[in-house]
């Protein structure tokens, strides 16, 4: 437990010390900011228009705003924003310490690797919660000018979606950049590879055939789609769960192969 | 402290390490000495417990290397090549770090970590990022995590590579003053190094052991006999007549003299049996025989010598053709 901890206050630091973590929380609440007024600005005028529409046919207007708002970020950021900042973060994790050579001190130092490897992940963790975390602020300030008001479960739901999913891809991205010594090939490598995962998953979504059903269930975004409806389930808890140790226990193997690689 | 037992590493059909075994008493500090790529860097990662061995053990403080890793780990200190250091961390803060992962318990980092940069004379750095230190200072932080959490044993490898000749000698006396309370084994292929820091030296060569002696001995032993040079104005043949009726010379040989002002001069060096003096004789002979001498001294195989002996039995075209 002490060495976990003292490597993740390490790594938790080296995060804060260099500007990645600046540039990347930064780069986030921009786009996320962005994406959320827009979204939002979008959705109203929509129902504004249903509401008209309404008016006409004498019907009630068939929109919930602010769940369609909630539904819409959680959706994009998890597809599209994450992918592409992920890959910044997890880059340097092993990497890093591959080049540098601090990476042969920790493995001669009377800790495991498996307390290394859960040091850097929860590291790592902490600082996506820290970038995630200020959103929560537009959902207080759209809440108090909401009407109905807004929906707290599906928000609670929509960011445990969002927290899982950034679970799962933290520690692939950790495992890729524990395979070389390159940050910047772990990098790019990662953002590929999320894009393959993404164009799998949407080439897959309208379709229904057996071997479309198996990608579907094994597609992270699809998983990912029930909570910013609403659901938790515990099989794709489960399911992201899973994601997480297969990740962190490649880790694992990639730092055990590295005492029998030839040096 | 240590002891190392037909210690083998295999890389496929490469033997980086081949049957190595040897002995280190507590307190001393033992040099390894090579040329690149002769398995020094492997030894020590074996002794870290970084790399696994293929074969034969190696024990630390009692402890297996392979079996009771983490108790090793946690009685020896390292040095790799490269100093394992995080460039964005102050030195007081990396040198906590590493007393944390090292096992010193919480209550006494701090005393350890001033401990450690008193020992390495970082003290007035400690507030300084390690990538705004200069090389020597960066050694010296490497060093000092290197014995941080107080470890009975010290592996360096290659401690002074990179440095300019104050910092070798002051990294160098670093070393010596660590000695005594810590086992040291350093690697290196300065041989000054070893000559003026180590009780003793292990000569490695292609993954084997050529020689392990104090370099005192391993001076004596393998020049086998004294050697006398003098550097003489006269006759070549009635020169080399002359010496061989010198009482004790083995063998004479005659050449040109190194420098090029002494044109016109003779150098020759005569080989007795160890432990004969021959220089008065050589003197009272030469003279007597009406010879002009200009030099006269005893010339010892240096280390440097040994260990080109020792180590490069193979053909040097093959070097040449590579370059």
């Amino acid at each position: 437990m002490k060495g976990i901890l003292a490597i993740f206050r390490r790594e938790l630091n080296g995060y804060f010390v260099s500007p990645i973590a600046y540039i990347v929380i930064g780069a986030f609440l921009v786009a996320a900011g962005f994406v959320f007024s827009i979204i939002l600005a979008s959705v109203m005028q929509y129902a504004v228009m249903a509401q008209a529409q309404a008016a006409r046919s004498g019907a009630p207007p068939d929109i919930d705003v602010p769940l369609q708002v909630i539904r819409s970020f959680v959706g994009f950021v998890g597809t599209y924003v994450l992918p592409i900042l992920i890959p910044m973060l997890t880059m340097g994790i092993y990497a890093e310490d591959r080049k540098r050579g601090t990476m042969e001190m920790l493995m001669t130092s009377p800790i495991t690797e498996i307390q290394i490897v859960l040091g850097k992940y929860l590291a790592s963790l902490t600082l996506f919660v820290v970038m995630l975390a200020p959103t929560l602020i537009y959902y207080l300030i759209v809440g108090m000018y909401s009407d109905p008001p807004l929906p707290w479960r599906i928000v609670g739901s929509g960011y445990l979606g969002l927290f899982l999913l950034g679970a799962v891809l933290l520690a692939i991205g950790a495992f890729i950049s524990s395979l070389t010594e390159n940050q910047i090939v772990a990098g790019v490598v990662t953002f590929v590879l999320f894009l393959t995962l993404l164009f799998i998953d949407l080439s897959v979504r309208d379709s229904s055939s057996g071997f479309a059903e198996v990608i579907k269930y094994l597609s992270i975004l699809q998983h990912y789609q029930e909570f910013s409806q609403g659901v938790i389930d515990t099989t794709n808890i489960i399911f992201y769960l899973s994601g997480v140790v297969l990740g962190l226990f490649l880790t694992l193997r990639s730092l055990d192969s590295m005492r029998w690689r030839r040096a | 402290m240590i002891e190392v037992e037909h210690l083998t590493k295999s890389y496929g059909q490469a033997r980086a390490v081949n049957d190595i075994s040897f002995k280190v008493e507590k307190g001393e500090i033992l040099g390894f000495l090579g040329p690149n790529g002769a398995g020094k860097t492997t030894t020590m990662r074996i002794l870290t417990g970084y790399l696994p061995a293929t074969g034969g053990t190696a024990r630390i403080a009692g402890f297996d290397v392979f079996e009771d890793s983490m108790e090793v780990r946690k009685r020896i200190g390292y040095l790799p090549e490269t100093p394992p250091l995080y460039p964005d961390m102050t030195v007081s803060d990396y040198l906590a770090f590493v007393a944390r992962i090292k096992g010193v318990a919480s209550v006494d980092v701090a005393k350890r970590v001033e401990e450690a940069m008193r020992m390495t004379n970082v003290t007035d750095r400690k507030d300084w990022l390690i990538k705004k230190l200069s090389r020597g200072f960066k050694q010296r932080v490497g060093i000092a995590q290197a014995v941080v959490h107080n470890p009975d044993v010290v592996i360096l490898d290659e401690p002074t590579v990179g440095l300019d000749p104050t910092q070798r000698s002051e990294v160098r006396n670093l070393i010596k003053g660590l000695a005594g309370e810590h086992t040291i084994i350093l690697s290196t292929h300065i041989l000054s190094e070893v000559e003026t820091t180590c009780d003793r030296v292990i000569i490695i060569n292609k993954g084997k052991i050529s020689a392990i002696d104090t370099p005192d001995n391993l001076t004596k032993q393998l020049k086998g006999g004294e050697r006398v040079r003098i550097v003489v104005r006269g006759e070549a043949d009635g020169l080399r007549s002359a010496l061989e009726t010198v009482e004790g010379a083995r063998a004479v040989e005659i050449g040109s003299p190194d420098q090029s002002d002494q044109n016109d001069a003779l150098a020759a060096t005569v080989e007795s049996d160890l432990g004969v003096d021959l220089r008065g004789r050589i003197a009272a002979t030469v003279v007597g025989g009406g010879f002009e001498l200009l030099e006269l001294r005893s010339v010892s195989l240096s280390l440097e010598e040994i260990f080109m002996q020792l180590t490069t039995e193979e053909k040097p075209t093959e070097e040449k053709a590579a370059l």
